[in-house]
């Protein structure tokens, strides 16, 4: 991966490999700003433990299939590419299913059929496609982390409103005091219901064009 | 430029690949996943007789709390049992083929019950049931289905055979905030106390009211509320009270005369029905 001269850690983690990790949390977020991976942010961020470990799992799938692919890139025949990415995904996701399964039972019931879709976010292939096919294995790694924190970040956040105003906890701890709810404080039910998600996401996604006004699609 | 033969090898090795890392996953996992079912499933069976633990203490509490495991046939006679020795089940009678009520599965058993009662030569059902504290509550077991898939849930009664003392109810993947509401505390609660049989010993069973307990037409002791804008799943609720309780009534009924004659009532009549071969 790392070329001789200099030390390895100081190529590793040169300027351009750091803008691949960190690009992602913001300029380029692969939920807010190419609007990917919409479906599973809208269906897992009711609460904020699932939220999370979706975060983790998809991190961890994109990582390592942007990693196997980049590795296999010039053994890949371009006719099969697709065929070849969707293998290497499906492998990943059965293998993460099985171990949420194994240590996290009760994540893995409540994110039930969410696990299995991840072979269908857009974000995975879309990142084989454009990056790991054409760079070497260590920036198809990094940008695979950086696009699934990418990602994950938006879900935490989307969570994290959800759970505190749908169901006054988080990560399933009371945090709205009792005294509140006698005071004629309600959960607002909307917030759990995937709409809102929508609306939430909506709201991030104004937050930064009005910040970062390079984002906004320039008018014909 | 890849030629033809390149690509067909390629798919070939990249399919053996990733079969072998599969099932390789799925072959060291299993025994933890299975673990993880089982410690589920008591945890379930435990909530129904109203203790609520930790996943990792379900398997101390369930020794603990479940003294017998039985496997009852249609006609209401106990033809398998299973005690507990602290932590290690024997079955003390029944035939050795006949297993534990914990590794039976309700819809199976109703299954061969229907296909014995159509076919005297098939193999009869045994209907679990899972005796608490010495024989101070019983429970059994309930699949049905719901508005998007499967539904189960556990009925503790008491000594009585007709009080519910307890109800837990789990699901697939009812609507969360609608359906899925019968697996809340608050749902289950409504359970507690109510009857299966009415005054005259007749079988009711339970019916998820639509409107609230008090729209029934009966007995309100027969009806529970219930769950607003899940109407689908509730009546899956109550289907599945009717179809998996009825086939314990003439259990419940034969243990009903054995209380009625207290000196019998400890003893359990194991018979073997005749037409068993």
């Amino acid at each position: 991966m790392a070329e001789a001269p200099l030390p390895f850690w100081k190529d590793m983690f040169s300027a351009k490999n750091v803008k691949l990790l960190t690009r992602p949390f913001g300029a380029d977020n692969p939920v807010t700003v190419q609007v990917l991976g919409i479906c599973s942010a809208l269906a897992v961020t009711a609460k904020l433990q699932p939220a999370l470990v979706m975060a983790i799992s998809v991190t961890v799938v994109t990582a390592f299939s942007n990693l196997i692919i980049s590795l296999l890139r010039n053994t890949i025949p371009p006719r099969i590419r697709i065929i070849v990415q969707l293998v290497v995904i499906a492998a990943l996701v059965i293998v993460v299913d099985q171990i949420l399964k194994a240590v996290a039972y009760e994540v893995s019931k409540q994110l039930s059929v969410f696990v299995g879709l991840i072979i269908t976010n857009c974000i995975l292939m879309g990142r084989l496609e454009a990056f790991a096919m054409a760079n070497k294995p260590w920036p198809s790694f990094l940008d695979g982390i950086g696009n699934g924190i990418g990602y994950g970040m938006i879900l935490v956040i989307l969570a994290f409103f959800r759970e505190l105003f749908g169901s006054g906890t988080l990560f399933g701890y009371q945090i709205i005091p009792a005294s509140f709810y006698e005071a004629g404080y309600a959960n607002n039910g909307l917030f759990i219901l995937p709409p809102m998600a929508l609306i939430l996401l909506g709201i991030i996604i104004w937050i930064q064009r009005s910040r970062n006004r390079d984002l906004i699609e320039k008018e014909k | 430029m890849f030629s033809n033969r390149y690509i067909f090898i390629y798919t070939a090795v990249m399919v053996a690949a990733v079969a072998v890392l599969l099932a390789l996953a799925s072959t060291l996992l299993r025994p933890m996943q299975q673990r993880n079912e089982e410690t589920a499933t008591m945890q379930e069976l435990l909530k129904a007789a109203g203790k609520n633990v930790d996943r990792s203490a379900a398997i101390d509490l369930y020794n603990r709390t479940v003294t017998a495991e039985w496997r009852v046939n249609r006609e209401g006679d106990v033809v398998a049992v299973y005690d507990n020795d602290r932590g290690s089940w024997k079955q003390t009678r029944g035939k050795a083929d006949i297993k534990r009520a914990f590794d039976s599965d309700l819809k199976e058993e109703m299954e061969k019950a229907a296909a014995h009662e159509a076919d005297a030569a098939a193999p009869d059902g045994f209907f679990p049931v899972f005796v608490c504290n010495g024989g101070e509550t019983y429970i059994v077991p309930l699949q049905g289905k719901g508005l998007w898939g499967a539904i189960w849930g556990y009925i503790a009664l008491g000594k009585d055979f007709n009080t519910i003392e307890g109800a837990t109810f789990s699901h697939k993947g009812e609507t969360p905030g609608l359906g899925a509401e019968i697996a809340s505390e608050p749902f289950q609660r409504h359970f507690i106390g109510k009857k299966l049989f009415d005054e005259n010993g007749n079988f009711t069973s339970i019916t998820v009211q639509k409107g609230g307990a008090e729209k029934y037409p009966g007995d309100v002791s027969h009806a529970v509320d219930a769950v607003s804008g899940g109407t689908i799943t509730s009546n899956g609720v109550t289907a599945m009270l009717e179809d998996c309780l009825s086939c314990y009534v003439p259990f419940f009924r034969k243990r009903q005369s054995l209380a009625a004659r207290p000196a019998a009532a400890d003893t359990v009549e194991v018979s073997h029905p005749v037409e068993n071969r």
